[in-house]
């Protein structure tokens, strides 16, 4: 059959135009199945093998996923966890060393933890090693955005023990850059608050006051942001001549600028959406959960130990304490900005009504001499040189003096045991209390919106980690 | 309703609309009848502009709340004592510490619906060597009070969180820096110190330049714990003049001296 096949091809070749079947011959020719060579069968001996069961689950087929044999996939059940994020300590919106570790449902923080304790220095260990007068520059550095504040709580604290008043002019200096450090405080919270949530231009207009109310604290005692200016006893030093005028000049000429601060946000779409009904504490929790100042103020809780329990001048001047309706950071926003009005209110009337006279409780064992007496005196440098190495001896007692500084309630709560040194001082800030209700306040809200309640609690690590 | 409102002496209804109730109009001094009853205490008076003036009807408004207290819960209240500073301290037995911190929270005549701050003292020389202290306010009545209860290294307290959600921090902070157990409470961290941080700082026998330092290594490239070494040992001056020796929570002044080891 193929030779008959090859004959007819090789007569074909001339035939007609058929030459690709020619080139293609030798394919053509080889198609042919016939091989006559060695085939192989398979043998008894290797057939042996297929024998039984050829195909069973040994350690790696049993692990073989394999089809449902009616092709129906039914969804599995997998173990899934929420994102764990770690927010801080390195974020610029975490204002400081705040390690925020937050449970994530897609962009719902489920779990807020803080975890603090980063810019821990062991103040109240320091403190008790330290002579009362050696203690006061700790305090500047704990809230190091209302220094003077702390200050002023240290020193009633301290006086309070020595059960001693101070003069009338000491008193109204103390009100005077109290208030002033409200002012930097307020705006440093507005001013961050802001630029947390996208407001750049508010910062810029609000630190150039605070450079001057910085310079104001450079003049009265020397630094510019640690002081060590209110002391236990009344004030370092009297107000340097003129300061009083620059202050009023400088206090006329704030509220503009907090106009031009409200222009930019009160009414402000993207700020209101971002602060409204944001971060809503009720009365309820903001007792239960230890807040004060503006914290507690905004959820409509009328209290402020100026008015409550007035310490220094506050009894003679007169302002109002505003408060909020919900409770949210707007609201809060909106206190702050009132009270640093009713501030400028409080500082004209310091400005107005300031007594001449002492700015020191005229004991010389318990306040420093003047440098001109003591160069002159020889009493007062003994006194000077014991003041300085030796401190002056509180009574045994304990104290809880709190005043209202511009985060809410600073206290302290001191122990004497009759020496020169602490035995015990212990440091309530407002901002611990505020932070440790993140997880409460920042449960179910978006993540961007932690930004902004961590903005409105205002909080400052000094004063937090101690 | 108009005649009684004209009945009423009128510097008593000024008072009553006076907005800041902290000062308050009605005297209490020495010419008063009270004085001289057992519960009413000395009101301090005098002529001085360097001495802090006293509110003696508010002080012993504060004291009268005091006994109170201890009249109602006479089993765990064990003294109550107004400081020299005019502050109402209530000092309790530790069992009882739970019970009287709710009724000075619930209580409608107490109501102190803020703990302020709540924290410890360590007082080596005494058996049970920690005061704990809670600092509470009230807001309705404007007032503060110290409640003070005692306890050692391995007795626990119960803690308040159950009715001041603050002292889930400032009780983390008690135990961080003393070392003070607290039940009940849910979630007994540290929380100022390190991770991994061993040892209770604000205790007198914790050395102030603690134990350990850390600092980068720049050829391992990660931190490193290292004890800490110092070339001059910590130094202690004695400042108190010889002349002083009024100490509190030192021996032989108001705490009983220690037991003496016998000579063997």
């Amino acid at each position: 059959m193929a030779s008959i096949f090859n004959v007819l091809l090789r007569k074909s070749a001339n035939l007609g135009q058929t030459t690709a079947l020619i080139k293609n011959l030798p394919a053509v020719y080889n198609v042919n199945s016939q091989r006559n060579a060695h085939r192989w069968m398979p043998d008894a001996e290797y057939v042996k093998q297929f024998e039984g069961a050829v195909m069973y689950p040994d350690e790696v087929t049993s692990l073989l996923k394999h089809l449902p044999y009616n092709s129906i996939i039914s969804p599995t059940e997998k173990q899934v966890r929420n994102m764990v994020l770690n927010f801080g300590p390195q974020h610029p919106a975490a204002h400081g060393v705040l390690r925020l570790v937050l449970e994530l449902d897609g962009e719902t923080v489920r779990a807020a933890d803080p975890h603090i304790g980063l810019l821990h220095r062991g103040t109240e260990k320091l403190i008790e090693y330290k002579t009362y007068t050696q203690a006061l520059p700790y305090f500047d550095r704990l809230d190091y955005v209302s220094m003077m504040c702390n200050e002023q709580c240290y020193s009633l604290a301290v006086e309070k023990l020595l059960n001693i008043d101070i003069p009338m002019r000491a008193k109204y200096i103390r009100t005077l850059f109290a208030e002033i450090t409200r002012l930097l405080n307020h705006i440093m919270a507005v001013a961050t608050h802001a630029l947390d949530v996208g407001a750049l231009t508010p910062l810029f207009w609000l630190f150039e006051e605070r450079e001057k109310m910085m310079e104001f604290y450079e003049r009265v005692s020397g630094a510019r942001m640690h002081a060590a200016y209110i002391r236990p006893g009344g004030v370092a030093l009297d107000m340097p001549i003129g300061l009083m005028d620059d202050i009023y000049e400088f206090a006329t000429k704030f509220s503009e600028r907090l106009d031009e601060v409200e222009d930019v946000l009160t009414t402000n779409r993207i700020w209101v959406q971002r602060t409204r009904d944001i971060g809503v504490v009720t009365a309820q929790d903001a007792l239960n959960y230890g807040f004060s100042g503006v914290m507690l103020r905004g959820s409509g809780i009328k209290w402020d130990l100026r008015k409550a329990q007035p310490y220094d001048a506050y009894e003679f001047v007169d302002f109002d304490v505003p408060i909020g309706t919900y409770g949210d950071c707007y609201d809060r926003y909106l206190c702050r900005v009132e009270e640093m009005r009713q501030s400028l209110r409080i500082i004209d009337q310091c400005l107005n009504k300031m007594p001449p006279g002492e700015v020191k409780t005229d004991d010389a064992k318990l306040t420093p001499p003047s440098r001109e007496e003591m160069k002159t005196s020889m009493e007062a440098l003994i006194h000077h040189f014991k003041l300085f190495t030796q401190g002056y001896q509180v009574p045994p007692g304990s104290t809880y003096t709190a005043v209202e500084a511009p985060k809410g309630e600073f206290g302290i709560y001191l122990v004497s045991d009759g020496g020169s040194k602490p035995y015990r001082c212990k440091i309530k800030a407002p901002g611990f209390a505020h932070l440790a209700a993140l997880e409460k306040i920042g449960k179910n809200s978006m993540l961007a919106d932690i930004v902004a309640i961590i903005g409105t609690l205002d909080v400052v690590f000094g004063e937090i980690d101690r | 309703m108009n005649r009684l409102l004209l009945k009423f002496p009128k510097t008593l209804l000024e008072y009553s609309f006076k907005r800041s109730f902290s000062s308050t109009n009605i005297k209490f001094n020495k010419d008063s009848a009270l004085v001289g009853y057992q519960f009413c205490l000395e009101p301090i008076e005098y002529e001085s502009h360097t001495l802090r003036k006293h509110d003696n009807y508010r002080r012993q408004n504060l004291y009268e709340f005091g006994m109170y207290v201890a009249a109602c819960m006479p089993k765990f209240v064990q003294k109550v004592q107004m400081q020299h500073t005019d502050e109402l301290e209530i000092l309790v037995a530790p069992e009882g510490m739970f019970p009287v911190l709710s009724f000075m929270n619930l209580h409608q005549h107490a109501c102190f619906n803020q703990c302020s701050s709540a924290t410890a003292i360590d007082v080596p020389s005494r058996e049970y060597r920690f005061e704990v202290v809670y600092n509470i306010l009230s807001l309705r009545f404007g007032e503060r009070a110290r409640v003070k209860t005692y306890t050692d290294e391995v007795t626990p307290l119960r803690s308040a969180y159950e009715l001041w959600k603050v002292c889930n921090w400032q009780e983390r902070e008690i135990y961080d820096m003393f070392g003070i157990i607290f039940t009940h409470h849910p979630d007994l961290r540290r929380i100022l110190t390190d991770y991994g941080f061993k040892g209770h700082p604000l205790r007198k026998d914790f050395p102030l330049i603690g134990y350990t330092e850390v600092r980068y290594d720049d050829g391992l490239k990660k931190l490193v714990y290292e004890p800490v070494e110092f070339a001059q040992e910590m130094r202690s001056y004695q400042l108190e003049s010889p002349w002083n020796y009024l100490k509190n929570f030192h021996e032989e002044y108001n705490a009983p001296p220690a037991a003496k080891k016998e000579k063997e």
